[in-house]
Formats: structure tokens, sequence, C-alpha cells
């Protein structure tokens, strides 16, 4: 019991370190990003990388209280994903 | 007890699984040269990598106490949304010349993300005809 539970923390703190990674790198690319698409795309990552945290924290702390946290900033991620990309396509969102 | 320490070691191996997908996607989104191929990369964070931590945190829940499915809704949500923002990504590419242009369709005058009527109404012609 105690070698599968060292492993989980070792594994929750590699995957800790790979999404905190992974925020800094998009936001590399969302600051030097030479067109408009990769902006809004690293911006998309980072809304699915901090996704990722908080389902990471759920885990950590071994509560439900996250999924609704998790389920907003998915839907809001998506809708500004898609407001964004609509307001470079048209130049406007609700026509 | 040995169902816990299965569920343990399961849980673990999907939060591997799922960090090493967002690494190679977001090292992807870095290192790209071009923005159509830096597209494809992050897509695999949004359905490999937070859905195996999703699948993660139902193993979790499903070894140490309550039992939920919640996540299997935000899974869901997150691959149907994923190839629409990609889609949308890929036409504001196509729309801001970022890359190559696609080949003219062969009947009508333009693609309609391309098109922008207010600079001269001669690409989209019959519409402007049938206005006036």
């Amino acid at each position: 019991m105690t070698a599968a539970t060292g492993f989980l923390d070792v594994a929750m703190i590699i995957a800790f370190v790979a999404l905190a990674a992974g925020q800094i790198l998009s936001m590399v690319r969302l600051t030097l990003g030479p067109t408009t698409g990769d902006r809004i795309l690293a911006l998309d990552t980072m809304v699915i990388n901090a996704l990722g945290l908080v389902v990471l924290l759920g885990i950590y702390q071994g509560v439900q209280i996250y999924f609704e946290v998790s389920l907003l900033i998915a839907m809001l991620g998506f809708v500004s994903t898609v407001a964004l990309a609509r307001f470079i396509l048209r130049g406007d969102i609700i026509e | 007890m040995s169902g816990e320490i299965i569920g343990t070691y399961a849980v673990a191996i999907c939060l591997l699984i799922g960090a090493g997908f967002v690494t190679v996607g977001v090292i992807g989104l870095l290192k790209f040269n071009d923005p159509m191929t830096r597209l494809h990369a992050p897509t695999k964070v949004g359905t490999i990598g937070i859905g195996m931590l999703l699948l993660a945190s139902m193993i979790h829940s499903f070894t140490f106490g309550q039992t939920s499915l919640h996540e299997l809704l935000i899974m869901s949500f997150l691959f149907v949304t994923a190839p629409i923002s990609a889609n949308f990504i890929a036409k504001v590419n196509i729309h801001r010349r970022a890359c190559e242009t696609p080949p003219e369709p062969p009947r009508d005058d333009t693609w309609s993300t391309l098109n922008s009527p207010e600079n001269g109404r001669s690409t989209s012609g019959d519409d402007a005809e049938k206005a006036a």
C-alpha cells in the first residue's frame, strides 16, 4: 500500500509540474505568436490547462466540489474561443 | 485492499499519460513553425491529456470514497467542442492569410471565409445585382 501511495504522490507531482510548465510555455506562445490565430490557440490551450489543474487539485484534495468549477471553465473557454475567432472573421460577435 | 492498490496504480498511470500528452502538445505548440501546423498539437492536450486526467479523477473517486461519474460530462463536452474551436481557428488562419491560401473552388467566386464584401462588390456579383 505504501509503494502504491508513493507512486501516486510522485505521479501527481509530475502532473502538476507538467501542467504548470504547459501554462508557462503556452504563455510564451501567446506573447510572441506572430499571427492572431496563434494567440487565440494559445489562449484556448491555457484555458484547457487551467481546467486540468483544477481537476488535479480535486484529485489531490479528494473532494468533489471542483466539478462545477471545471465544467464552467470548459464552457467559458469554448465560448470565448468562438467569440474571439468570430470577431476576427466577421468584425462582430452577434450579428 | 487489493482493489485499492490496483486503483491507486491506475490513477497514477492515467496521471502520467495525461501529463505526457499535455507536455508533448504544448511543446508542439511552441516549437512548430507554421500556424496551421501549430494548430495540430494542442488538440491532443484537449482530448487525450485532459481526458486521461478526468479518467484518473473518476478512478480515484471509485477507489476512495464516493463514486462519481460527473467527469464524463466534462469529457464529452470537451470532445464535442474541440473540433469546433479548431475549425474556427483554422478559418481565422485562412482569413488572415497566415497560411497557404487554398485553391479556388470550382464553381463559386471565392471561399466565403476570404470573401470581404465591403472591398468592391465584384467578388459577390450576383448578390449585389439582386440587391440593386
